[in-house]
């Protein structure tokens, strides 16, 4: 094990290169580009023994790592914002065929106007899809959850992509002390590639024919959900057995900070998780008892494991970077279905912040749990349940 | 499950029945370069290697008389006649 500064983008890096990665394809964009520009320089000086290839578009780099896939190889690609959106057709066909690889998706806020400022409009527009979704919040977690992906989405159980998300410049380019694993440790984690099948010269398979039965094709649908729910286990099963590598398990699907005896959670996803876990110390000293609920994964939704760690507690507020334009944020309103779902009644709040990458830090989590705990306090209720932050 | 298929002749059944013009090939201007094979959307056509000489041939259990191959043809070897 060495110490080593890296930026998140190069965490991302010196894990595809310890998972033994074969192909990676990806088009430059800004926050990405410096994943691959490593990536490139670890080729180039024979540190790596990787496949890289060149295209014209986003839609043509994950294209090219799904037929690399489909033929045997552990495949990379890494995008972000308008990228990931010419990608999308792709991102659900490879759902779609079973077909496990991996994608890091620096989070971006989309335009227009032009913006290179983080928030999770793009990653969250991939929610849909078929894909396990990931969020880090160390550059730490980005190199250990990306190296954990290959094994997850490879598993028998699974067979399905994964996507490490990483918040633009917070982590993407800001450099963290990050211990990176020796090559041997990495070698014994990962098993050979597992795959459901593959294409190989001289035994012709049809991938994606029309089908003859359309229940068979609804019934696909429906196992990628099964199989996604199915991962559930996995994920925190790999990270249990990362954890006794490494010293860090990270709680699986989610990670809570403060909880125990919390009468408030914030609940969010990806870097700014650290600055709610300051808040929280702050707003105990000043007598509110709050407590932080990481959410690791967004795919699988952690439905259950949030439920548990919500029940009987006074209040909710999560902290959306995005929203579903019309509707709510996207945790919010997986929260709100899953908790109804099970009889569950908790006051929740979502507050939508950090859109377009505005600067959100811990003292304005402080200013909007004081905000909360007041209202639920004098109302026993949330008075709205979307607030946009901030509020003038 | 999975989305995947094993390629197979005539799984759609006797395609041929849905043609109402029929590709004819006039093998003395045919110049065996492969133009239709390539294009041909339903891979009926072959061409075949005879004594040196490329020889082109269609099978009508399948072909839909589509035409493609008499509209790619670079001199003009096929013809579609009307079966109607």
């Amino acid at each position: 094990m060495v110490k080593l500064t890296l930026t998140g983008n190069y965490c991302v890096a010196h894990a595809v290169k310890l998972s033994r990665v074969k192909v990676v394809s990806a088009y430059p964009i800004t926050p990405q580009t410096t994943i691959v520009e490593k990536i490139s320089e670890m080729v180039d000086s024979g540190d790596a023994d990787i496949k890289m290839i060149r295209v014209e578009s986003e839609h043509s780099a994950l294209s090219a790592v799904y037929g690399a896939a489909t033929a045997g190889a552990r495949a990379f690609t890494a995008t972000s914002s308008h990228g990931l959106l010419y990608m999308h057709e792709m991102v659900w066909w490879a759902a779609q065929a079973r077909v496990p690889l991996v994608m890091a998706v620096v989070t971006r806020t989309i335009g227009p106007p032009w913006n290179i400022w983080t928030d999770h409009h793009d990653i969250m527009g991939q929610r849909d899809t078929g894909w396990l979704i990931a969020m880090a919040e160390t550059n730490q977690e980005v190199l250990d959850e990306t190296i954990k992906l290959f094994k997850i989405t490879e598993d028998p159980r699974v067979f399905l992509p994964g996507i490490i998300g990483l918040d633009a410049f917070i982590l993407s380019h800001t450099v963290e002390p990050v211990e990176v694993p020796e090559q041997e440790a990495v070698d014994s984690f990962l098993p050979e590639r597992r795959q459901p099948y593959t294409i190989r010269f001289g035994d012709p398979l049809v991938m994606g024919n029309i089908p003859s039965d359309l229940l068979v094709n609804a019934r696909m649908r429906w196992e990628v959900h099964k199989a996604l729910e199915s991962s559930a286990h996995v994920i925190d099963e790999v990270d249990r057995e990362w954890g006794k590598i490494t010293g860090r398990y990270y709680g699986g699907l989610v990670e809570c900070y403060r909880c125990d005896d919390a009468d408030f959670l914030f609940i969010g996803v990806g870097a700014w998780v650290g600055d709610m876990r300051l808040a929280v110390d702050k707003l105990r000293d000043v007598g509110y008892r709050f407590g932080a609920l990481k959410v690791r994964y967004i795919r699988p939704f952690p439905g259950a494991r949030i439920l548990e760690l919500v029940k009987g507690r006074k209040g909710v507020v999560v902290l959306d970077r995005s929203i579903s334009a019309g509707s709510a944020g996207p945790i919010f309103l997986d929260l709100a279905a899953y908790l109804q779902g099970k009889r569950v009644t908790v006051p929740i709040k979502d507050v939508v912040a950090g859109l377009a990458g505005f600067e959100v830090n811990y003292e304005d989590f402080v200013k909007i749990g004081e905000k909360f705990a007041g209202e639920v306090l004098e109302v026993g209720w949330v008075k709205d349940y979307l607030e946009f932050y901030p509020s003038r | 499950m999975l989305p995947l298929s094993r390629p197979k002749i005539g799984v759609q059944g006797a395609t041929g029945s849905w043609r109402f013009r029929k590709p004819e090939i006039d093998q003395g201007r045919c110049i065996g370069c492969g133009i239709c094979w390539l294009y041909c959307p339903d891979s009926v056509i072959d061409v075949e290697d005879v004594s040196g000489k490329f020889r082109v041939r269609i099978d009508y259990t399948y072909c839909k008389g589509c035409g493609i191959c008499a509209s790619v043809c670079p001199v003009k070897a096929i013809k579609m006649v009307s079966e109607v």
